[in-house]
Formats: C-alpha cells, structure tokens, sequence
C-alpha cells in the first residue's frame, strides 16, 4: 500500500521519466519510509496538541506533504519522526490560533489522569520542545475502545495508526468507499461526542482492553493472510500492517504475555507465506508445503518469544495459538506433527476460549492423532451445534475426512457446500479441484447447505 | 465532566408478574444505586421511573394514537441523567444501574456550541 495521499513513488505508468536515483527520489523514499514507521507516533503526538483528532490528521498530513520539499532541498533530518511531529504540531498550535471556532468543537478529551494508580506512566508535560511524549498507546486505545463496532475499530486503526487511506482501507475489505468513509466518520464522531478518553486504560481494564486490540490486529492479520474474496491467496499489504502493529505493540507494552503470544503467531504464521500458493497462485495445504522454503528468520524470531508468552500464570489464547503454530513450525514434516500434543494444546485453549473455531481446529488435529473417524465425529457434532453455520472451513474440513475415508460421493457434496461459501478464487479453484479428484462434478457452489 | 443519560429497558412483563419481594429488591437497588454514583466520582442530577407502555400515548404529525413509538419486548422504562468525566466513566457507573428484566443504554448529552 501507498503512503496515505503523499505517495512519492511514481506509479509504474508514469512519474518522472528523465532522471534515475537523484536527490528528489532519496529523499521521496525516506518520507515513504517515515511513512510507514512514524505515522502512529506523529499523529500521536500531534492529536495531544490539536485536541482533535481530524484536525491533527490534516496538520499530519500536510507535514508530510511538507517533508517532501524540504527534505529534497535541505536534505534528509536525523530524526525523520521528530521533525514531522515538530512540523506537524507547529500547524496544529497555528491552526488553532487562527480559528477559534476549533475550540468550540466537542474536543478530543486528553489528559484525564489515569484513575488507577500506578496503572499506567503519568502524562508527560506537553511543553513544546521537551522531549516528545510517545501516545501511540493513547491513540491504539482510542481506536480499539469498545463503545466502538469491531468494524469501526479496525477501520480507525488502519486510518489512524497505520496511516492508510480510506480508499485503500476500502479496498483492502472489499467494502465500497463511501462505505468506509462514513464508517470512518462515524466513528471519529462518536469518539468526541461521547468522549472516548484518549488514554491508555487503567490496570482494571487493561486485560479486555488489550484483549480488544490484539483481536483487532489480529483481524487484519487473518483478512490478509486469507482474503475471503479476491485473486490472491495472501493479501500482503494487510499481513504486514498487522506484523507491525503487533511489533510497535510489543516494544510499547513488552511485559505483556499475550502482546507476545500475537506477535509470535503472526511470525510463525506468516513464515510459511510464500508456501502456501504454487508457481501458479494455487493454494497448497500445510501438508503439500515445501517446508525448505519457511522463513527461517520468521520461525526463529517467533520461537523465541513463545516460551515467556506461556510463562508467569495461565496462558492467554494468543499464546496458547502461538504454541500450536510453534508445533507445526518446528515439525520436520506434516506426517512427522506431534499432533497428540497439538490436540491437548487445543484442550487448553478451549478452556481459556471457548470457541466454535478452537472446536474445529481441535477436530482436524483429532483426526490426525487418532483417525479420521474420530475427527469427522467432532466435526458432525459441531454441525449439529449450527454456530459455524456459513464458515466456510467446516464442510472444507469435513469433506477431507470423507475423501480420506473414502467416501467420495459425501466429499464431493462437502467440498460443494465450501465451495458455495467462499468467493477467493485460490480457494475455489482448490475445491474445484478436489471435486473433481472425488469425481463430483464441480457446479456452480449447488451443494450448499 | 459531561452529561450523559443512562436510560432502562427492561421487560415489562417480568415486573407485571413479579413478586412484593422482588419490587422490594428493585427498589433497594436503585437506592443503592443513586448512592453509587456519588462513590465512583459521578453525580446524579436527576432520574425517573416510567408508567409502563400501556400509558403511553404517540403523535406522529398531528396524529394521537394509544401506545409507544416503538414497540418492544424490552421497553424504556426509567432513566438517569448522571455527570461523569467521560465515557469510561459513565460506563463504569451505568454497570452498577439495576436493570435486571433487561440493560440500559448510555447516550451522551448533546451539548451545543455557545453564541
């Protein structure tokens, strides 16, 4: 994805055509840069100043814009992040002063002090040239607060934290523009009109708080790594705005288990990315992987962090996923998974989070430990329950067992019933395939159940 | 500190059927409640209970029918008007609003730009 609206990189179809790498594109790749790192600490930062949140993206934005000219003149600052927040905070102080009628608007609420004591650091003096107080904390927070919709949530934090535009954000859910764009508003409305504090939550409310943003981050993580609709397997622009957010998160917050637990997951997840389709863009199974082609780095980084994740009190559910991801990582092939232990990790994880997902999972990791049959009981019984009803990864799941016992004709119905559940076309061609294999004609999806 | 107004919906069936013992409670709870806000740093600035929808009367245009605007199986039935710091805040003194045919809903007052 681009730099939110000061993209300097010309598109592949225009753009500067005389001159290769000079000045202009150094310094064009350094704001792109400060883009994607400094974004979330200058508008941050900038939103304490401004004390509202639409004005501080305005005066963000304009100093990138700003950066842009001067840094090709000037050359690149030191500190890309401090100039920008200086810059920014500049225009937000002016842009007060100008209009007053700034004031009147239902402010962002800044400063409450944290009610718990200890709970959080206090508020650093907002002075203009001390040091820089770092609010990316307040500012996730705000975005992930729960008086706001799941959808509302992840919209703001990729518009406020990432710095996307509405437009890529849009297309990155498949969600028509104007769409996202009230969604945007919508929400950043409701911030100031009920007064969402921007703060970080006390120690009381701290564990559902994070618990809200790592499902957030996580959201993003699981869209991209398997986009419900598109032509790619993996989306990944969103797989990479979610590995970062989970690594700002980790040095903001590096005592929390389960910040931990995300990143990891997402480490040992995404290391398998580039296996995950074939030459053609074909979807492979963990089973069909080439695991030569695992990013080690990834895998290594990711195991390192797993052990204090589990550590110091029950281990929370991202935690507890990155142990089950460890496992698959660190097996020497599919056949050789330790899957029992995969199985009473799932037993765990059911107990810390009861879900019909964690059910399933458990079932497919059942039948490779114990059998087919024994998964495919599971499985049934969680057909029963009727709360997957229209996921997409029950009948997909079902219908394996079914081939691999043998019984093609209910595989082939199953594989139709995923089929009519899924508009990926890396996903649809796979099940087309399969039904072909269990000697089913493909149909359009008139399986469905 | 800003104004918000925690408002009740609850069952009224539930209350038509319920027992002396239980308006006992109720009432209990509110009164513990009004003392409540007061503890946690809000202030209560005014609250009512409603006559049940039956007693409700809507015009729409200048059209009078009998009942409520909109009919639910969880109705309004009360309300409170509280100041808090902010939403947090009001959240955390509405989780102690008894309402237990139903919940309540919290909804900031809106304030207009002055002059």
């Amino acid at each position: 994805m681009s730099a939110a609206g000061v993209n300097p990189e010309p598109g592949p179809d225009g753009g500067q055509a005389d001159s290769g790498a000079g000045p202009g594109d150094e310094s064009a790749a350094a704001v792109a840069d400060a883009h994607r790192r400094e974004w979330a600490f200058v508008l941050a930062a900038t939103a304490r100043v401004a004390g509202d949140i639409d004005l501080a993206e305005e005066c963000v934005q304009d100093a990138y814009v700003a950066a842009l000219d001067v840094w090709s003149r000037q050359g690149v600052p030191r500190n890309p992040g401090a100039w920008l927040t200086t810059a920014a905070r500049r225009r937000a102080i002016d842009a007060l002063r100008r209009d007053r009628t700034l004031r009147g608007k239902l402010p962002l609420l800044i400063e409450p002090v944290a009610p718990v004591a200890g709970s959080s650091p206090p508020p650093a003096p907002a002075g203009e040239d001390d040091v820089i107080p770092d609010d990316r904390l307040r500012l996730v927070f705000t975005c992930c607060h729960p008086a706001l919709a799941r959808e509302a949530q992840v919209a703001l934090t990729l518009r406020l934290v990432c710095g996307l535009t509405t437009t890529e954000i849009a297309q990155a859910f498949l969600v028509p523009e104007p769409t996202m764009a009230a969604r945007v508003t919508r929400a950043k409305k409701k911030i100031s009109a009920a007064r969402i504090a921007y703060r970080v939550p006390g120690a009381a409310e701290l564990p559902d708080r994070l618990d809200a943003v790592l499902t957030v981050v996580h959201l993003l993580y699981t869209t991209g790594h398997m986009a419900p609709a598109g032509e790619n397997v993996v989306r990944g622009d969103l797989v990479e705005r979610a590995i970062d957010l989970a690594r700002m998160l980790r040095s903001l917050m590096p005592d929390e288990r389960e910040v931990r637990g995300l990143l990891a997951l997402l480490l040992l997840t995404d290391a398998r990315r580039a296996t995950r389709a074939d030459a053609d863009g074909r979807l492979l199974l963990l089973a069909d992987q080439d695991r030569s082609r695992w990013d080690r780095a990834a895998i290594a980084e990711g195991l390192a962090l797993v052990p204090g994740a589990l550590r110091g009190g029950r281990p929370g559910r991202f935690a507890l996923q990155a142990a089950i991801a460890a496992l698959h990582a660190e097996a020497p092939s599919y056949a050789e998974t330790d899957w029992r232990q995969i199985v009473q990790l799932y037993d765990v994880l059911l107990a810390a989070w009861p879900s019909p997902v964690v059910m399933l999972n458990r079932a497919v990791a059942l039948a490779l430990a114990e059998g087919p049959e024994a998964g495919l009981a599971q499985i049934q019984e969680l057909e029963r329950d009727g709360r997957l009803a229209g996921y997409r990864y029950l009948p997909a799941a079902k219908a394996d067992l079914l081939r691999r016992l043998g019984r093609r004709e209910e595989a082939a119905q199953a594989y139709r019933a995923a089929m009519a559940l899924t508009e990926n076309s890396a996903e649809r061609d796979f099940l087309g395939r399969r039904i072909a294999e269990t000697g089913g004609r493909p149909g359009p999806g008139n399986g469905g159940g | 500190m800003a104004e918000y107004l925690i408002l009740i919906y609850e069952d009224e069936n539930a209350y038509a059927t319920a027992s002396p013992d239980v308006f006992q409670e109720v009432m209990e709870a509110h009164n513990r409640f009004a003392q409540q806000v007061g503890e946690k740093g809000g202030k209560l600035i005014a609250g009512n209970a409603l006559q049940p929808t039956p007693t409700a009367t809507t015009i729409r245009g200048d059209v009078v029918t009998d009942g409520p605007f909109v009919e639910t199986k969880e109705a309004l039935g009360g309300y409170y008007l509280i100041d808090a710091r902010d939403l947090d805040h009001a959240l955390d003194i509405a989780k102690l609003c008894p309402a237990r045919f139903g919940g309540v809903e919290v909804r900031p007052i809106m304030v207009f730009p002055q002059g």
